[in-house]
């Protein structure tokens, strides 16, 4: 989660963040990881919509979807929403 | 002690004294629910936010929990916050107390000690405040009416040190002291302004690496008290431990300094010693029962006995150091509790007592008195019995109950 763990005396009071939220990757709690099947997703992006944690991203000049896994959290929200069953949770 | 300043003598009772220090103390907001024997506290307070007589800005909640997050809310954003409450009212605060003590707020709580339902009972004893000793809260007990106004505002001084930064608790004995009126020396507005300042705020770092005011300020974001997982919560909790240890230095400084300004002290701020020099028995207590004890030991102390009190005003950091000092030579000491801790063989200020002299070479007899609970009025001539108590044990080396009840009816 850190690089390095910083010591009792390091560190300001009352857990004062050292670092912006974006530092902290909690895409590591995930169980379960959406992987998408290109054949069925009709980039409706209804999944950017829904996904709860905003860790997925349209990228105009791909022209498609990306899953950011360092902030998904495999909650799946975005599997149960798609219109097409193209995305699966996975192991 | 000669330039001490002129003082008035106005006549108070504990709550009122509470209230009025906390007016002269420049808070910026109180936050507060009403609840006996604290109940004067807040209404006099009132009186003063609607009569003009102060800036403070009054929330009227509708819980104690609720208070106590105002409190807490308004607190991080550096502005000096007073509440007060007692017994069911701080038993309700419990979740928040360990917030507030966790973000580093300095509240000033002032709590007129009264017992726990059930049954219902709105009299004194301490069975609140020690139920929340682990809360990481100050805690300091009182005397008199005098000791409340003086401490109230020696609570904003400490609690708003750099060094420190944690809530505390003035804990005053419900009716004994709460609603008794005595004389209180009073100082001017001015010097009481004076005396606690304006809130000091220490620098943080932020996420962005900046070195900011500790507090919430839309120019300077922080995020204050967040989740903090297994890999850090416990380094928090060592902090606020330090932040203790630094206060047993802080309570003493403010102690004498508001000595050279009013005459006024409490031993060395952290225990007040009474005839303890040359004591072979004593007794140890918090609060108002110091009072009795005191006339206790002067009349043992005229027949010939060598008596002395051991009044613990700071049991939140507790003067280790100081109560070997105080008790390593005497030769049998009574720990009174006006609270229980059930099934736990003796009450908590007993429990602390003996740990502490556990490594002395040679201890004294250490007993528990509990006594009081539910307000009971306890005599002077049930403390003449303890030194009694005391005395046969000093010549028959022998103790024959380690926790005895006081005026209980068997």
């Amino acid at each position: 989660m850190t690089s390095r763990e910083k010591s009792w005396k390091e560190i300001s009071p009352a857990g004062v963040c050292w670092k912006s939220s974006t530092g902290f990757l909690t895409g590591d709690w995930k169980t379960y990881k959406p992987v998408r099947d290109l054949e069925k997703c009709t980039k409706c992006l209804l999944c950017v919509l829904f996904c709860p944690d905003g860790a997925i991203h349209w990228k105009p000049e791909k022209g498609d979807i990306e899953f950011d896994y360092n902030f998904c959290k495999g909650c799946g929200i975005c599997a149960n929403e798609c219109p097409t069953k193209a995305i699966e949770m996975k192991l | 002690m000669k330039n001490v300043l002129k003082q008035e003598a106005l006549a108070l009772n504990g709550d009122e004294a509470a209230a009025y220090a906390a007016k002269q103390s420049d808070v910026d907001i109180v936050a507060a629910y009403p609840i006996t024997p604290q109940t004067i506290i807040v209404e006099k307070f009132s009186e003063y936010v609607a009569n003009g007589e102060v800036e403070t800005e009054f929330v009227c909640t509708e819980s104690e929990h609720s208070a106590l997050t105002a409190c807490l809310a308004a607190s991080v954003t550096g502005a000096r916050t007073f509440t007060a409450s007692a017994s069911a009212g701080l038993a309700l605060m419990h979740e928040m107390l360990f917030v507030t003590s966790g973000c580093r707020a300095p509240v000033v709580m002032a709590i007129a000690n009264r017992a726990l339902s059930a049954p219902l009972n709105i009299h004194g004893d301490h069975s609140d405040t020690m139920a929340q000793r682990d809360s990481g809260w100050i805690q300091i007990y009182v005397e008199n009416a005098q000791e409340v106004y003086d401490s109230v505002i020696q609570a904003f001084r400490i609690a708003e040190n750099p060094e420190v930064l944690l809530p505390v608790i003035v804990g005053l004995d419900g009716f004994t002291l709460s609603h008794s009126l005595e004389n209180v020396q009073t100082l001017s507005d001015d010097a009481v302004k004076k005396f606690v300042g304006t809130r000091q705020i220490p620098l943080v770092t932020t996420h962005e690496g900046k070195r900011v005011p500790f507090r919430l300020d839309p120019e300077n974001p922080m995020t204050m008290g967040p989740v903090a997982f297994p890999n850090y919560y416990f380094e928090f909790k060592r902090q606020q431990e330090e932040a203790m240890g630094n206060a047993l230095k802080v309570i003493q400084q403010v102690n004498e300094e508001y000595a050279e300004l009013t005459g006024r002290s409490y031993g060395d701020g952290l225990l007040d010693l009474y005839c303890l020099d040359d004591a072979e028995v004593a007794v140890v207590c918090l609060g108002s029962t110091a009072g009795t004890v005191k006339t206790v030991v002067d009349e043992l102390r005229e027949e010939g006995v060598k008596a002395g009190l051991l009044r613990i005003r700071a049991f939140r950091p507790l003067p280790v150091d100081g109560i070997v000092k105080a008790l390593g030579k005497v030769e049998a000491v009574a720990v009174m509790d006006k609270s229980m801790s059930f099934g736990g063989s003796g009450g908590p200020v007993f429990h602390e007592v003996r740990h502490v002299l556990y490594d002395l070479p040679t201890h004294p007899y250490v007993l528990n008195y509990v006594y009081g609970l539910g307000g009971r009025d306890t005599k002077s001539s049930q403390i003449r019995g303890i030194y009694e108590d005391l005395q046969r044990i000093v010549q028959t080396k022998h103790v024959e109950t380690l926790v005895n009840y006081v005026g209980l009816r068997e």
